[in-house]
């Protein structure tokens, strides 16, 4: 591999990445054995976990050196020798800021929960740490086993969120969103145990570690083709990437809150994470000869989300499609290929995740307030809830991707570096920006404008505590759309040194890798 | 032990001797040199067996279960010392698998794998099912004696290096199984799963005595050993009765262990039999099984490996199947188990079809993993209850959580979920798979997986579903009027049925006194139900000491 490990492991004096991914295991442990009355004790130690949590990631975040490539803070256990498996965590520039926004948007969820004491809190708490880990642990293994292993620990929790505290069609939701996934995983395990072996056949030795995998070049071209394609398949279910989003409207409908947020704004992550950090070093070369394939779905996705969208009458379902559209966005800069689309894809992974967050949480306060999700039944809330309709549209314009909010950066980005080596792909996404500001606006028109009547017109507005849970969202917007800097600072140089990799591996160097 | 001796006659000492001659002259019966630590769990068994036999014909008045349980137990616990024993003398440093009693008993770590593996099983069946059988009145000595001597015929499976003496291990397990099926005299279903099993079951094994003699008319022994070597050093050129002995002894094995198509005894078995002996069944009769299978298979037969190599992959591919896609369509939960666990044997296949020592080791991983899976479930299900249909477990994390807790890690484990002993079984068996170049079969197997995970999940949901009428049922001895306020509302959200509804006041008492007198479980149950999910959960995460011992547990070829 080109980016080489950071010659120091670790400058906190203590193994940081092991302590991120396990603390929230160990502390949903300790309320798995709480008896089964203590709802209020469990949030509380969910909400010291998940802020711990928060805590140790802005420490690794202080003590991250910027424009280095390569992983920082990395440690390396042995774990199944017979196997070659190994305990085996790195941080670099691209994991970075999705560790942090793991660690950010948990204590949100635990604050937000809404869930009733009698209700099984206690159990919520449990799974929605075990979720945390298993995030968090798939962004910073370097082993592909482990980080196989966490990808799919995901669902265990996921699962149990919707099928138990969901709402409509929540068992079928649940188990639909469960095989989805499942399935794909089973080109993706059988994928790396052939690449692992592949490897073994070359080296000598078994291990699924990502580094000496990803140098062992032992696949021929063709072979590389067709584990490409298994890989992709898990990762572009479970971002999803258009044609593998049927689960993802049922599932991001029936969900509770706290479960389509952490779908949308994580999980969704770890697919393209997956493609950035497995696809992209391990088979270069087939990314670079299927790319227009996937830019292909991308448009597909940008273009079909956006206009799904504009006809849901449910608020749920207009955000998971407008994910959709996201996503797409997301899979058009990795597979540009070139710097800046790569940075921007990164740069909007994190932006999706705090935009959807916000959006979530203020459709949840709407339902809390009408207990209704449905757009025809809600109409001007402006006048009665003022504030929550600034912040909605704050929001909705940052995800439309007005500029000077954080989503017109990443957008942007992606849409410059696909220009660059993809010009018609760029020209069609272009079209998707458009038909985002028809959605939203459509949205935004039916649910606060018109005349209120009957309950809309006496809709409370924000409580201090709604204003607090979305207060971190709304300064993050505003500060990524102004000053991203600091945070392109830290991704660049991974991102330079990845692009600078795949375009080695193609030996005909595009899109000024540098 | 006597019949072992057959290999003798053919010396030419055996001449006719005149009647009427003493015993002086050349002595007809060879009694070969009997090494008893390498039957000694075999031995306790039977001893076991015949004490308890006696103790309960010997007092008068009937034994008390819990005393008949926990010697049946303490039996297993001496077994499994012996087996540890064994295991220890064969795979130490300076130790060396060898062959018993005139070449009989192959004593290697194989051997005392199977011999471990079947020894927990003992020990786990007998100490959970007091409970149950207390409670469906099933006389306990009988039920538990043949428990013993089924199991001994598994250890003799194991350990068999004859084919003779695996027959004799077959028969004496499948005959006791035929009647624990039918140990259960109060349900017509029992009676009819015993005689089901028995018919087909001994089918197959005159089709396995079939095979027997083929193979011993085309290679000249029914030692395993000495047909290995002849198969080395022989080139057959008209293989036809070997390959026809090898077609019948797969056969024989199929029917044992549940594979399809020759699987069609196992749904009304499982599901008719007292459940304590299904999950013995499950658990035993499959590590017999399949320890015969990849014995002979694997290692006396393994120059005919281009042969047996496509009918045990195509085995594999539909056992895998179709017990995964007919287990979607059940409602009863024994009969979903039993196709749930059809489908397993088609996973542990998937190791041979490998033909590699890291194939045996992932097969005899997964026998292992999945008997601690097999019996948690099923000891649960025992305590459970009910008809055994899916509605019985509606609501079952409100009512009693931690058996709905318990059986939902076990379940998940069974589905394959990461962090679970369950996800390395699958695991070892599909990495020897890709490591042998079957790449087909490593994604067959992992989608048989996926449809598996849907009816597993789907048990999982049940128990999670139906709030609604619990809390009902709960809330009522609280406050009834506020009961009576949430119970129209819960009407008004959840098909309840109308009868619950119009029988209020009366029901909520004989609900909220179900609810408490069913916490208790039973030390017996509570124990092997925890030590299985223990199990399941701890080697999960804590993943090579139990690889390493599957991996140690070598055939000796």
């Amino acid at each position: 591999m080109s980016t080489p490990i950071a010659s120091y492991s670790s400058t906190l004096g203590m193994p940081i990445l092991t302590i991120l991914v396990l603390l929230p295991a160990f502390c949903a442990l300790v309320i798995g054995l709480l008896p089964r009355k203590a709802g209020y004790m469990a949030r509380s130690i969910a909400m010291a976990s998940s802020l711990a949590t928060l805590g140790f990631a802005i420490a690794m975040l202080v003590s991250f050196k910027s424009n280095t490539p390569g992983y920082q803070f990395y440690a390396k256990h042995e774990w199944i020798t017979s196997f070659g498996i190994s305990w085996e965590l790195g941080v670099d520039g691209i994991s970075l800021f999705l560790v942090l926004l793991s660690a950010l948007v948990f204590p949100i969820l635990v604050a937000g929960s809404g869930v009733p004491k009698d209700d099984g809190l206690k159990s919520y708490m449990a799974w929605i740490l075990l979720l945390e880990s298993a995030c968090i642990g798939c962004f910073l293994s370097l082993d592909i086993f482990v980080f196989f292993l966490f990808f799919e620990l995901t669902l265990i929790p996921a699962y149990f969120l919707i099928a138990r505290w969901g709402s409509g069609r929540k068992a079928y939701a649940a188990t639909k969103f469960f095989l989805y996934t499942f399935f794909g995983s089973v080109f993706f395990f059988v994928g790396i145990l052939i690449v692992a072996f592949s490897a073994k056949s070359a080296t000598g030795q078994l291990s699924f570690d990502l580094i000496s995998l990803s140098s062992a070049h032992a696949l021929s071209s063709g072979a590389a083709k067709w584990l490409f394609l298994a890989f992709t398949i898990a990762f572009a279910i479970k971002a999803p990437i258009f044609p593998f989003h049927t689960w993802s409207p049922d599932a991001y409908s029936s969900a509770p809150t706290g479960g389509s947020v952490a779908l949308a704004a994580i999980m969704a992550k770890l697919g393209t994470y997956g493609i950035i950090r497995f696809d992209l070093e391990l088979f270069p070369q087939a990314a670079h000869d299927l790319a227009p394939l996937l830019l292909t779905l991308g448009v597909i996705g940008i273009i079909y989300g956006a206009i799904v969208a504009a006809v849901q009458k449910d608020m749920k379902k207009v955000v998971a499609y407008s994910s959709l559209s996201h996503i797409g966005f997301i899979v058009l800069g990795l597979f540009a290929l070139s710097p800046q689309g790569l940075d921007g894809a990164v740069l909007q992974m994190i932006n999706h995740g705090i935009l959807v967050v916000g959006l979530f949480l203020l459709i949840a306060m709407i339902y809390r307030r009408r207990g209704t999700w449905d757009i025809g039944q809600l109409s001007g809330l402006q006048r009665a809830a003022p504030f929550l309709a600034g912040v909605f549209t704050l929001v909705m314009l940052a995800s439309v991707g007005v500029p000077g909010l954080n989503s017109f950066v990443g957008e942007f980005l992606i849409l410059i570096g696909t220009f660059v080596t993809h010009r018609w792909w760029a020209v069609v996404a272009t079209v998707g920006t458009v038909l985002a500001v028809v959605y939203f606006l459509w949205v935004y028109q039916q649910v606060f404008h018109r005349k209120a009547e009957g309950e809309n017109a006496k809709v409370a507005d924000m409580s201090l505590k709604e204003k607090l849970v979305m207060a971190p969202i709304i300064i993050l917007i505003v500060f990524m759309g102004i000053y991203p800097k600091p945070i392109l600072d830290r991704i660049t140089p991974t991102v330079n040194a990845l692009v600078h990799q795949v375009a080695q591996a193609n030996h005909t160097p595009k899109g000024g890798a540098r | 032990m006597n019949l072992l001796v057959v290999s003798t006659p053919f010396s030419p000492s055996s001449s006719p001797t005149p009647l009427g001659s003493t015993t002086q002259s050349a002595p007809s019966l060879l009694v070969p040199h009997v090494n008893y630590t390498a039957i000694a769990p075999e031995v306790t068994m039977i001893v076991g067996a015949l004490v308890l036999l006696c103790a309960a014909a010997l007092v008068g008045k009937p034994l008390a279960r819990r005393f008949s349980t926990l010697f049946t137990g303490l039996v297993g616990i001496v077994s499994l010392y012996c087996s540890l024993r064994i295991w220890f003398d064969v795979t130490g440093v300076n130790h060396h698998p060898f062959a018993a009693i005139d070449g009989a008993i192959a004593v290697d770590g194989f051997s005392a794998f199977i011999l471990m593996l079947v020894s927990i099983a003992v020990l786990f069946v007998a100490i959970s099912s007091e409970k149950y059988l207390r409670s469906n009145e099933i006389r306990s000595p009988e039920f538990l004696v043949l428990m013993m001597l089924s199991s001994s015929g598994a250890m003799l499976m194991g350990s068999a290096n004859d084919l003779i003496v695996l027959f004799l291990g077959l028969e004496i397990m499948s005959i006791a199984l035929y009647v624990l099926a039918g140990s259960n005299l109060r349900r017509n279903e029992s009676g009819e799963a015993a005689l089901k099993y028995f018919l087909l079951g001994g089918f197959s094994s005159a089709i396995f005595l079939y095979g027997i003699a083929l193979v011993y008319g085309s290679t000249g022994s029914t030692n395993l050993a000495s047909i290995a070597q002849f198969l080395s050093i022989n080139l057959i050129l008209h293989q036809g009765v070997l390959l026809a002995g090898l077609g019948l002894l797969i056969v024989g094995f199929a029917f044992k262990v549940g594979l399809v198509p020759f699987h069609t005894w196992a749904p009304d078995v499982y599901q008719g039999s007292p459940t304590p002996a299904t999950s013995f069944m499950a658990a035993v009769a499959k590590a017999g099984g399949f320890a015969g299978l990849l014995r002979v298979v694997y290692s006396t037969l393994f120059t005919l490996k281009l042969d047996w190599e496509p009918i045990i992959w195509l085995l594999a591919v539909i056992t895998m199947l179709v017990g995964a896609f007919m287990a979607i369509s059940q409602r009863d939960i024994k009969r979903m188990l039993a196709y749930s666990s059809i489908s397993h044997a088609g996973f542990i296949l998937v190791g041979l079809q490998a033909a590699s020592s890291a194939g045996i080791a992932g097969s005899l991983y997964y026998l292992f993993a999945y008997l601690f899976m097999v019996i948690g479930s099923f000891t649960i299900i025992s305590v459970v209850g009910g008809t055994g249909d899916l509605e019985d477990y509606r609501g079952l994390i409100y009512k009693r959580p931690f058996l709905a807790i318990s059986l939902g890690i076990l379940l998940l484990a069974q589905s394959g979920v990461p962090f679970t002993t369950g996800f390395w079984a699958k695991f070892s068996v599909v990495a020897a798979a890709v490591d042998a170049h079957s790449y087909a079969i490593a994604i067959i197997a992992m989608i048989a997986a996926t449809i598996g995970a849907f009816f597993y999940l789907r048990v999982v949901a049940f128990m999670i579903s139906g709030r609604e009428q619990v809390s009902l049922g709960i809330s009522q001895s609280e406050n009834s009027t506020d009961a009576l306020a949430k119970a129209q509302l819960g009407s008004s959200t959840s098909p309840a049925s109308p009868y619950e509804l119009l029988s209020l006041p009366g029901k909520a008492s004989t609900a909220t006194m179900s609810v408490e007198r069913e916490e208790r479980v039973g030390v017996g149950v509570g124990t092997v139900v925890s030590l299985c999910v223990a199990f399941t959960l701890v080697f999960g995460v804590w993943v090579s000491p139990i690889l390493d011992f599957a991996k140690q547990a070598k055939l000796v070829p």
